[in-house]
């Protein structure tokens, strides 16, 4: 509208989803569509029984069943942990007795929540997105406003398809130029959070801009917006372009023909105007960023990977030093050590950051006529079964497994300590996923976040890795 | 909702920051389907060795923090994942206050709706009250959400600011679906509107094909 104050992608999606808004300033937002998953739901299910209400649009709505399963074969044959299994019968039966839709365990449409929502054509541009999982925010990469919810919140979106909300603030990071070999969307979002913090983001809804971000692919802005959460902020954003426009139009389940044309009418309009304005701005250089990896505890200990483990002692007062020697205890590591000379146990691709077909891809690239180091547990595990067939299709199972590498079926798997994929204490593990807190893939484990071509290298050399080393043979 | 107007306590003090809902409640633990029972595992990777046995060394393994009601930390409380289990693992402890410097979003949202009130003071109250908590039994603290004030064992008052909206239900102890339903006749209109201008969103277009085998 001419005259308007200029308004950034956030404030568009959020003003057109306002039902009401409460004299104190909380709106009362409209929620497009609502996925679910069997951990953080069987409560909220509970108390609409309790209270007699049941589902206000049960279409906006879809359930599936990820964090809790088994990624072997077993699954095929009844998961054998007596409570996961009650909380995805538990699942099951919610979904049958309010109506709504679920994904059964066994189609092939299966997989993480994050990940299946745009690769089926559930989660579109301009949507309001939510699910009772922190990394939501991965759906906006899509250019939509997707956050994490808790479970009152999950109950409070099943009865009303809406949800109480103050409005968070704008935050711009922009990373212009070109990404150097070897490293990839995952690289610039640990960069990003080393130079934000895990609390950087707090209270804000970040919009990744620049042309190094819309340069990437829909899986890469997926990856970026996937770990906004662990910036700290609410949600993470990218605005739809030509690269969304196309994604979406060979969704399944996205809207075609006459329909989708009016879509995309409508999200072009989208993305901020120029001028608008941003509470906070972050810019970085692509051009700077190297293949990274973090040493500690938290997503914000990261370094690039030719870098030496921090001294504790340089930091700049004593409850940080201390901080410092007690992640360090706890990975087994000492000030000065070279990353690259870390061994190793496990290495883990996968988890909705990192588990989509081009990950896969990049993973096979490396893997490709070498061998998984003597010693090393490797697992592949795609985001979802659709992935999978895909990655059969072009046969990088054939290539991974040659390689040594375990070929696994969907789920969240070694992402988080609760299913069957788990470190023992002490175990060492380069990592696609998100998070590297203590005791996240099991108690004791050790943590190395990265990419899936960094991962790859690990499991070859034995330790981590610099990618750049390992050029892809051949092609794949 | 249980309502929350005054609580006067132990606070145990547990100086750290970043204190990630990892922490608070170890992803194993998450697999019940009820709300209650997640206190014996809050802090769960502290509290216990790896043989199950206590670790003496925890806070709230000590008397009289066994049965703190209120817990200081540092920054970013909360940090993590959506997982509305840290406040019940609180509150199943005993837990109905926590004070800290400043809070993860998620977890914030998650603890009013709840009953368990995060009171957000800057670093040097929290690290004042980090001294007052450890005095133990005898130095028990005040949380006044009326008059939005901390008592400290000395008496002396600090405020704090809770957003009205939400003091007012935890107050009264107000399950907000239910004053969100009053506004159906709004959420209706609202929904007209939209189908009129987004049609595409009133339906997923298609179902893939069957998969093999379903
Ligand atoms: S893959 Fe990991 S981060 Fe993603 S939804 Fe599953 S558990 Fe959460």
């Amino acid at each position: 509208m001419s005259g308007q104050k200029p308004r950034t992608l956030f404030d568009k999606i959020w003003d057109a989803h306002v039902v009401e808004t409460l004299p104190d300033g909380t709106a009362l937002l409209y929620i497009d569509l609502h996925l679910t998953h069997e951990v953080t739901t069987p409560q909220a299910f509970d108390g609409l029984r309790q209270a007699g209400r049941r589902l206000r649009r049960p279409e906006a709505t879809l359930g599936v069943i990820d964090h809790n399963i088994a990624t072997d074969a077993s699954r095929y044959t009844g998961i054998v942990d007596p409570e996961s299994r009650v909380q995805v019968e538990t699942l099951e039966r919610n979904a049958a007795e309010f109506g709504m839709p679920l994904i059964p365990l066994l189609d092939q449409r299966q997989g993480i929540v994050h990940v299946i929502g745009p690769e089926l054509g559930r989660s579109l541009p301009g949507m309001t997105i939510v699910c009772g999982d922190s990394h939501t925010s991965t759906h906006g990469a899509m250019g939509a406003l997707a956050f994490g919810i808790g479970t009152s919140e999950v109950e409070h979106v099943l009865a009303t398809q809406t949800l109480l909300q103050k409005p968070a603030k704008n935050m711009k990071v922009e990373v212009n130029g070109t990404l150097p070999l070897g490293c990839t969307a995952k690289d610039i979002v640990l960069a990003i959070i080393g130079r934000i913090g895990t609390a950087g983001g707090t209270g804000h809804v970040i919009e990744f801009a620049g042309d190094a971000i819309r340069a990437l692919d829909m899986a890469g802005r997926m990856t970026v917006c996937n770990m906004s959460i662990e910036g700290g902020a609410r949600a993470g954003m990218v605005a739809p372009d030509e690269t969304t426009f196309d994604y979406v139009r060979s969704r399944p389940m996205a809207p075609k023909g006459e329909a989708l044309e009016r879509a995309i009418a409508y999200w072009r309009t989208l993305p901020s105007d120029p001028g608008a304005q941003f509470d906070t701005v972050v810019r970085l250089e692509a051009g700077d960023i190297a293949p990274q990896v973090t040493w500690g505890t938290s997503p914000e200990d990261v370094l690039p990977i030719t870098g030496l483990v921090p001294d504790p002692e340089a930091a700049e007062d004593e409850a940080r030093r201390e901080q410092m020697r007690r992640k360090m205890q706890y990975m087994g590591i000492t000030p000065g050590q070279r990353l690259q000379d870390l061994k190793v146990d496990v290495v883990f691709v996968g988890s909705c950051t990192n588990s989509r077909i081009e990950d896969i891809r990049a993973a096979a690239a490396i893997a490709r006529g070498r061998r998984v180091a003597d010693g090393v547990r490797a697992m592949v595990v795609p985001g979802s079964g659709l992935v999978k067939a895909q990655a059969e299709e072009e046969g990088l199972d054939r290539i991974l497994r040659e390689a040594g590498f375990e070929w696994r079926e969907a789920g969240c798997s070694m992402c988080l300590g609760m299913n069957p994929d788990k470190l023992t204490p002490g175990q060492r593990c380069a990592s696609t996923s998100n998070r590297n807190f203590e005791g996240r893939q099991g108690p004791g484990g050790r943590t190395h976040l990265l990419s899936p071509a960094m991962a790859a290298a690990a499991a070859i050399a034995g330790h981590l890795a610099d990618v750049r080393d390992f050029q892809p043979k051949g092609t794949v | 909702m249980q309502a929350f107007t005054t609580l006067t306590g132990i606070a145990a003090p547990l100086p750290k920051a970043n204190v990630d809902t990892d922490q608070i409640i170890p992803a194993r633990f998450l697999k019940s389907i009820s709300r209650t029972g997640f206190g014996k595992n809050l802090f769960a990777n502290f509290r216990y060795k790896e043989d199950g046995s206590e670790n003496p060394d925890f806070v709230l393994n000590q008397e009289p923090y066994r049965k703190a009601e209120i817990l200081i930390a540092f920054e970013n409380f909360g940090c993590g994942s959506s997982r509305e289990h840290a406040p019940w693992a609180l509150l199943d402890f005993g837990i109905r206050c926590v004070i800290a410097p400043d809070f993860a979003d998620i977890f914030h949202n998650n603890s009013f709706k709840n009953g368990v009130l995060p009171v957000k003071l800057p670093r040097a109250v929290c690290e004042q009250l980090m001294e007052d908590a450890r005095m133990g039994g005898n130095a028990r603290i005040t949380v006044d959400l009326e008059r939005e004030v901390v008592v400290r064992p000395s008496g002396e008052e600090i405020p704090f600011k809770i957003d009205p909206l939400r003091r007012h239900l935890l107050l009264n102890g107000l399950d907000d679906i239910g004053q969100t339903m009053q506004r159906a006749g709004a959420i209706d209109a609202f929904e007209a509107k939209r189908a009129a201008a987004q049609p595409w969103l009133a339906a997923p277009a298609e179902a893939p094909a069957t998969p093999p085998g379903a």
